[in-house]
């Protein structure tokens, strides 16, 4: 059995005019491209859009990939920036207010409120809300949130993956986490009003 | 409320987004790169210096044409001696100081 070409192979096959060779590249990162993509956009027609851009950014910048790092840590870089830019694109159309709460969720957070150990995480009620909070969170708080908080990376791997400074990094978690408790105050006065 | 955004929290990294790819999704990208060139650093090169050129071809003509018409307040008429001088200038200064 003939042996898979290496990704710094089939880079370098790319470089030299065979596109052909782009395609295993885009057959083996694809799923990983569109998990990202998935947790900041939900239509998938705009999931689909934003991987599309992904894969057409690698590929012409493909000339500027040094091979220090991995190609996958390159493109992940190259995919975050590329969310980035897409919540800020559309961060018009994001939602300024909570329409109302559905009797699964109210319950949620009632009994969060009440009997916190009975609130269940894996619950499909406390998933939508979190949903909820996220999408009405800014574009820079949501990557930060998504990343250190629900992904668990660590400040350095933010600040490879951004392009901000770790002191950048930082000061944006900080006012994540504010925007965030004012959104779940938000969302609790909302349910007891 | 940290209870609830803990509990949120944890219900978000339970919640892993779906990794599955449309049917065909390489063919598409494929068929769009068609249309896409990859970066080449000596093209760019050489399309950034054609751009470069009519500017400075307009700046070389626009001084020409400003030290031509501008009245000169002490030309001389003997233009290779003053290149001369000018492009000895520097000799001339070695050698007076140099000189005891």
């Amino acid at each position: 059995m003939a042996m898979e070409p290496s990704d710094s192979e089939l880079i370098q096959a790319v470089r030299n005019g065979d596109a052909s060779s782009f395609e295993p590249l885009v057959r083996k990162y694809s799923p990983r491209i569109f998990a990202m993509a998935r947790r900041y956009a939900r239509r998938e027609s705009e999931v689909e859009d934003i991987a599309q851009e992904v894969w057409l950014k690698a590929f012409q910048k493909l000339g500027g990939f040094r091979g220090e790092a991995p190609f996958e840590h390159w493109l992940m870089r190259l995919a975050v920036r590329t969310c980035y830019d897409f919540l800020r694109a559309h961060q018009r159309n994001r939602e300024t207010t909570f329409t109302e709460l559905t009797p699964e969720e109210g319950e949620w957070l009632d009994r969060c409120g009440t009997a916190p150990d009975e609130a269940e995480d894996s619950a499909s009620a406390a998933r939508s809300l979190v949903r909820r909070v996220m999408e009405q969170l800014s574009p820079p708080a949501r990557l930060i949130i998504t990343l250190l908080e629900i992904e668990e990376r660590s400040v350095r791997e933010i600040a490879e993956l951004t392009g901000w400074s770790a002191t950048l990094v930082k000061v944006r978690a900080f006012r994540a986490r504010a925007e965030m408790r004012r959104l779940i105050g938000k969302l609790e006065r909302g349910k007891y009003l | 409320m940290n209870h609830i955004q803990q509990k949120l929290m944890t219900a978000a990294r339970q919640d892993l987004p779906d990794d599955r790819v449309p049917y065909a999704f390489e063919k598409r990208i494929m068929a769009r790169l068609k249309s896409v060139t990859p970066f080449d650093f000596r093209l760019v090169w050489e399309r950034s210096l054609w751009r470069a050129a009519a500017p400075c071809v307009g700046i070389t003509l626009l001084l020409g044409a400003w030290s031509a018409l501008m009245p000169g307040g002490d030309i001389s008429s003997d233009l290779s001696q003053d290149l001369e001088n000018t492009v000895l200038a520097a000799v001339d200064v070695d050698n007076s100081i140099d000189s005891p």
